[in-house]
């Protein structure tokens, strides 16, 4: 085949990729090389479930790392696993649930690769007791243009390490990881639904059921106004303790074409909250679930992200500090609902005090929020620059696996461990994302 | 347990095939040039559940070394149960065609290396009364086309000698399976300008070949539509096959 053309998950900003694909880590090197010489830079790309521009190398020449997808080793007395950077978290599922183990930290896709996961120390339903993904890396191997081979753990190389937990794939290609696995009883899920008014409900929900479950997220109704601002539904879980060990089938819907207008309107956006708010119950009832749709409720359609038409979408994930959660929360939603924008999945979540390795991590204690926006001039134009507004005087900050926008000042404020991962990127590597945030 | 003989063991096809059958706890001798690929396809096929797996580096044209390798192998796992052929690389046909020595040279790595690892294995699975000898050959075999003649010459050598060795073997037991992938996806097609839509992955293919494996097929065309397509290419008269440019 041709050079693929690869793109972020957003389809914004719309830089298609060159990718140029290693099959074997001992191609790394010299494809790298072989970039350099010819481009000035690339970047390591994994499967491309990164909404905006830090998956994009500045070049837009990227190594396409998916198909080193080897496991080197697995202990399944232990739940350790080692696996080349390309491997999906899907891939891991499908050998790791049978045995009775599960992902320590999962995001809300399993199609994302190791490398992917590291690189943006994501986070799952699971912070406030667990942290990021980056917690339950024990050791892995990174390939720096200059020095090569570098073996880094907490213990080993360990401001490496930091850098590269969450270091947007720019201190060097991991090769390969090793991950320590939770241990299950079964893949069933038992979980507790509520539906809630308000964001102060969502808070006194959270206060009460963050300590007892593993799993908690909240749905909230973007579209919204008035006396329904702030409504919701909470979903919290555990594993169950039986019901068996079985790996999902794959999903079998698929959105074939991308669609030549973005299917997300204020019309569909509104029908679609009130169908999905009416449809659970007032009060708090119990139920049991497959970790599919528990965890990947979207994964369960393939290339949905084309229904946002040819134009793309982005998505905007902030998160606030506890102090400044609330009042910033009901601005935000506020500024929102006014637009009449955003889309059916906006997501709330409170996030734990468990600390990452990783010097750019996202998370911190506080509650993030996420949602879609179908793209287009007055997004970027006005929602946008409110919204940053109102995360930036409260303190808060954007997530660069999501971001397409941020200002670059807002970005260095926020995270002012940034000059520490400069002076560890490798000169090699380079993303769109961060030349547009610390030039 | 399957007890399985690859050999062109790092490629992404096989690779494919090996997974699947590693998920069943296949033990496997692994066969190919590299040796660093082998062990780390070796580590890979074991985490992913199968039984013990065996490695051996061999270059396939240097055929005085196919007598040692299957011996290793015959100790390795006694019984081969399939023994699965996938060895092979895209000659560059214009370079062929100014250079003999090379056309023969990659003539005698896809065909005649073939011709040499089948006419021993045979015997071996002749002997055992069993087994499936599973060879893959193209598409590309069952005409000869400008743009790869070389290759496909190659492969309708090894098919033309899978025929014959099939009613040979029937008699015994033993089944021999020619798999002609259409285009895949893999190191070996990287990089070359293929219709998207007839560009198949690996492990679909590989889903193909287990089931042909299974239901001991003939010819096996992989992914099915590929049957349609030689179908027709196959009934294009010469004369208007040669003014095309394929
Ligand atoms: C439906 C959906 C739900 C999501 N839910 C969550 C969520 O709940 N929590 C969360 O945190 N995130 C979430 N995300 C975001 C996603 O988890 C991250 O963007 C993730 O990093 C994507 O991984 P990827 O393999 O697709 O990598 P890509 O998007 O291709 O790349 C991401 C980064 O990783 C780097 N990288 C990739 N491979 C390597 C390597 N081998 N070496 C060095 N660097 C590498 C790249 O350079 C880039 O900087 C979600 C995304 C989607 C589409
Ligand atoms: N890809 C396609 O579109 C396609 C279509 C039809 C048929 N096929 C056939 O399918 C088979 C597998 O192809 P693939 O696409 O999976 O190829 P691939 O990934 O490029 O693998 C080729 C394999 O052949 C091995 N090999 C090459 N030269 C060798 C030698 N001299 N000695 C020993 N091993 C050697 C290589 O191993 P080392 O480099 O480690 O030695 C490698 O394992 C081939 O027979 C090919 O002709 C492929």
């Amino acid at each position: 085949m041709s050079a693929q053309s690869l793109h972020s998950w957003g389809h914004y900003p719309p830089f298609p990729q060159t990718a140029h694909a290693c099959h074997w880590r001992a191609e790394l090197a010299g494809t790298r090389d072989a970039l350099v010489h010819r481009y000035g830079s690339t970047l390591a790309f994994g499967n491309g479930r990164s909404y905006g521009d830090s998956c994009l190398a500045a070049s837009d020449q990227v190594l396409h790392l998916r198909a080193l997808d080897r496991f080197l080793h697995a202990d399944w007395s232990r739940g350790v696993l080692t696996a080349e950077a390309g491997v999906t978290l899907d891939e891991i599922l499908a050998l790791a649930i049978p045995r009775g183990w599960f992902l320590s930290v999962t995001p809300g896709t399993q199609f994302v690769t190791l490398g992917g996961a590291i690189a943006n120390d994501v986070h799952g339903k699971n912070h406030h007791v667990r942290g990021t993904f980056g917690c339950h890396v024990r050791r892995l191997s990174l390939l720096r243009s200059q020095e090569g081979r570098q073996l880094c753990s907490p213990d080993e190389q360990a401001d490496l390490f930091a850098a590269t937990i969450g270091g947007l794939g720019l201190t060097g290609i991991i090769e390969w990881a090793e991950i320590q696995l939770t241990p299950i009883a079964s893949s069933q899920i038992d979980c507790l639904v509520e539906r809630f008014d308000t964001l102060a409900d969502f808070f006194t929900l959270s206060a009460e059921l963050d300590q007892q479950h593993e799993f908690c997220v909240a749905w909230i109704d973007c579209a919204a106004t008035g006396a329904r601002s702030g409504r919701g539904v909470y979903l919290a879980g555990d594993f169950a303790p039986d019901g068996g060990l079985k790996v999902a089938t794959k999903a079998a819907l698929s959105v074939p074409l991308t669609s030549p207008l973005s299917l997300i309107n204020g019309l569909s956006l509104r029908v679609f909250n009130e169908y999905y708010w009416r449809k659970h119950p007032p009060t708090r009832q119990h139920q049991r679930s497959d970790y599919m749709p528990f965890f990947y409720p979207l994964d369960g359609v393939h290339h949905w992200n084309r229904i946002y038409g040819p134009k793309g979408f982005q998505q905007y994930q902030c998160l606030i500090p506890d102090a400044q959660a609330q009042p910033a929360m009901q601005a935000l939603l506020d500024a929102i609902a006014a637009s009449g924008r955003g889309s059916f999945l906006a997501v709330l979540k409170r996030c734990g005090a468990v600390a990452s390795p990783g010097w750019l991590s996202f998370p911190a204690p506080g509650t993030t929020l996420a949602l879609d926006f179908p793209q287009s001039r007055a997004l970027v134009e006005t929602l946008f620059p409110r919204l940053n507004a109102i995360v930036r005087e409260a303190g808060g900050r954007l997530y660069p696996a999501k971001d397409a926008q941020m200002i670059g000042e807002d970005f260095r404020r926020s995270y002012p461990a940034w000059q520490h991962l400069e002076a560890w990127r490798d000169p090699a590597l380079g993303s769109r994302f961060w030349t547009r945030v610390t030039t | 347990m399957k007890q399985i003989l690859i050999i062109g063991a790092t490629s992404a096809i096989a690779n494919a095939c090996a997974r699947l059958w590693a998920s069943q706890g296949a033990v496997f001798f692994l066969v190919a040039r590299n040796a660093e690929k082998l062990a780390q396809t070796a580590a890979d096929l074991s985490s992913r559940g199968a039984g013990t797996v065996h490695t051996y580096a061999m270059d396939v044209t240097h055929l005085e070394a196919h007598v040692a390798m299957l011996s290793a192998c015959q100790e390795a796992l006694g019984r081969i149960d399939i023994a699965l052929v996938a060895h092979g690389t895209l000659p560059d046909q214009a370079a062929c065609e100014q250079d003999a020595a090379l056309a023969l040279r990659e003539f005698n790595l896809n065909a005649t290396a073939t011709v040499g690892l089948l006419t021993q294995l045979a015997n071996q699975l002749e002997s055992q009364r069993g087994g499936t000898l599973a060879v893959i050959t193209s598409v590309a075999g069952d005409r000869g086309r400008p743009s790869n003649y070389l290759y496909g010459s190659a492969k309708a050598a090894v098919s033309a000698f899978c025929e014959g060795l099939r009613a040979r073997l029937f008699k015994v037991g033993v089944h021999l399976i020619d798999i002609r992938p259409g285009f895949v996806a893999t190191p070996m097609t990287q990089g070359l300008p293929l219709p998207a839509l007839l560009v198949a992955q690996p492990e679909v293919v590989a889903k193909g070949i287990l089931a042909g494996i299974e239901r001991q097929t003939n010819v096996l065309y992989t992914p099915a539509f590929w049957t349609v397509i030689m179908w027709v290419v196959r009934s294009i008269p010469s004369v208007v096959f040669k003014r095309m440019s394929l």
